[in-house]
């Protein structure tokens, strides 16, 4: 059918990127990535339960150098998660749709993320 | 190819019934997640080694092990709304799509049971 050629919405090809399309691909992202965390959290109590020799060996996986980024990744994720969700309350509760609000929230979102993810890491 | 009008088509099937139902769950979810979220990450900077003493002693406090059963449920059942919203936008022919939409909602109960035996079992169980 002729219609297949048509393009379909939305053309994401078309628009200049902007800011808020970065923070909503990256709300996807970082929500898969923090499923993947939630087995991860779940590995991790297991390998408690199990024992001391299962729980050694899953300390030493994590405390390697791709473990630990993997854990500044999930911690990045989890901020960034939080503080887009807390966005989107208020954009389901009917605030700042306006597109000069959207930008401006957009790096509110970014820069409470570094902020967080930063103070998180500086406590321990 | 059908002569019947869209319309005609449709009439009859009814609504999907659940209508909000999907979107109000995730929003539900999100503020538990919010608090217990919260919660978590800021009760892991109690602990200071993590080593395997320390940490089954972490779990097994009622309050811990209550506040983890809570964060694990609540997380499981945000992420399966939020994975299967994910799969129902990118994977596309209907078999697969519901092959992968049935992983997700099996590997979200499975890893959930296996968080919450966990726990149960440091919790209640003898020490480990």
């Amino acid at each position: 059918m002729s219609q297949l050629n048509r393009p379909v919405s939305p053309h994401l090809s078309v628009y200049r990127w902007p800011i808020t399309m970065t923070l909503s691909i990256l709300h996807r992202i970082t929500g898969v990535g923090l499923a993947v965390g939630f087995l991860a959290l779940a590995a991790w109590m297991l390998a408690a339960a199990a024992g001391a020799e299962e729980y050694k060996a899953f300390a030493t996986t994590m405390s390697s150098l791709p473990g630990r980024l993997l854990l500044a990744a999930w911690s990045f994720a989890f901020f960034f998660h939080l503080a887009n969700g807390v966005r989107h309350f208020f954009w389901d509760a009917g605030y700042g749709f306006e597109k000069h609000q959207a930008n401006a929230s957009a790096w509110v979102v970014i820069v409470l993320t570094v902020v967080m993810t930063l103070a998180y890491w500086l406590t321990f | 190819m059908s002569l019947r009008s869209p319309l005609g088509r449709v009439l009859g099937s009814g609504s999907a019934k659940d209508g909000t139902g999907h979107w109000w769950a995730q929003r539900v979810s999100a503020a538990g997640l919010l608090l217990l979220g919260a919660w978590f990450l800021w009760s892991l900077t109690e602990l200071t080694d993590f080593a395997h003493a320390e940490v089954v002693a972490w779990i097994a406090q009622p309050w811990n092990s209550v506040m983890l059963l809570m964060l694990c449920c609540t997380l499981a059942w945000h992420s399966t709304l939020g994975v299967q919203v994910v799969i129902e936008d990118y994977v596309h022919g209907p078999m697969l799509k519901v092959i992968a939409l049935l992983v997700n909602r099996f590997v979200h109960v499975f890893v959930t049971f296996v968080a919450v035996f966990a726990v149960m079992r440091i919790s209640l169980g003898e020490s480990p």
